[in-house]
């Protein structure tokens, strides 16, 4: 009996992988033929640029914290956390999320202060394809922190779209 | 369009800090998407976020066409004082919404 419960729930497990791998096959040719725009590590590097100008990024501090593995690109939740006392004159300004691939390099920019009492957020990315994600830190000393992690996108947020 | 959903707390004891959540509808449209009949679709999204503490700025956000859409932040702030949150999201095509919520603090 359990034996027979066990072959059948395996069978529909094989069926839905195949499902997704049959999927998965026909979206991807279309995602790369039509995908014109696509944030390169470089995009990236100067998008970063942008808001530390030429201040250095040191890793630490900062702890970005996203599933190492997605299923679904379009709605990935993350946490972002600074180590801060924050107190009126040592706080977190900004955070900042980058991300490598998808067609523009920002996510999301945050501005807090010493009222937040705990320099943290939680939101919702979309991300295109695996990837590079990066959180960087603004503190109120004018240093900046950062955070990096790689993560595998298994159903890339999409690009195209089926509405005529 | 639905109301936004704001969830925070009713009380609070003065100096606690407390998570502020926020959800709203919105498709959040990146701009770089093609319909089937291969027109780019234009960009609409949320581009900024604030809250506000009895008048005073806490939080602001900038979002890109990365956030996902039906924006969703948590985030946090000391609670000072009893008195009132408000929230305003704008965006694409003068895109505007607000919410506001009451705490009490003891």
């Amino acid at each position: 009996m359990t034996h027979e419960h066990n072959h059948k729930s395996h069978t529909r497990r094989s069926v839905l992988i195949g499902a997704g791998c049959v999927a998965g096959g026909l979206g991807l040719p279309t995602v790369l033929t039509i995908r014109r725009a696509e944030a390169t590590p470089a995009t990236m590097a100067s998008a970063i640029r942008q808001v530390v100008g030429e201040a250095t990024v040191k890793p630490g501090k900062v702890k970005l914290e996203m599933p190492p593995l997605v299923e679904n690109g379009n709605t990935v939740q993350y946490t972002v956390s600074v180590e801060s006392p924050m107190t009126a004159t040592n706080y977190v300004k900004a955070i900042h999320v980058f991300n490598e691939k998808n067609p523009q390099p920002n996510v999301i920019s945050v501005h807090l202060g010493p009222r937040a009492g705990r320099a943290s957020f939680t939101s919702r990315a979309r991300l295109a394809d695996s990837e590079k994600v990066i959180a960087i830190a603004e503190m109120s000393d004018g240093s900046f922190w950062s955070d990096t992690i790689e993560v595998v996108v298994t159903i890339a947020a999409c690009v195209e779209d089926g509405i005529p | 369009m639905s109301a936004p959903l704001i969830n925070v707390p009713k009380s609070a004891k003065r100096g606690e800090i407390i998570a502020i959540k926020t959800l709203i509808s919105h498709e959040m449209e990146t701009g770089f998407r093609y319909g089937s009949n291969g027109v780019l679709i234009p960009r609409n999204i949320i581009t900024e976020f604030v809250c506000t503490y009895n008048g005073d700025e806490i939080f602001r956000a900038n979002f890109y066409p990365a956030v996902a859409a039906n924006p969703f932040l948590t985030f946090y702030t000391v609670a000072s004082a009893s008195g009132k949150f408000a929230f305003q999201w704008t965006g694409d095509n003068g895109y505007s919404e607000t919410a506001t919520a009451e705490i009490v603090v003891e």
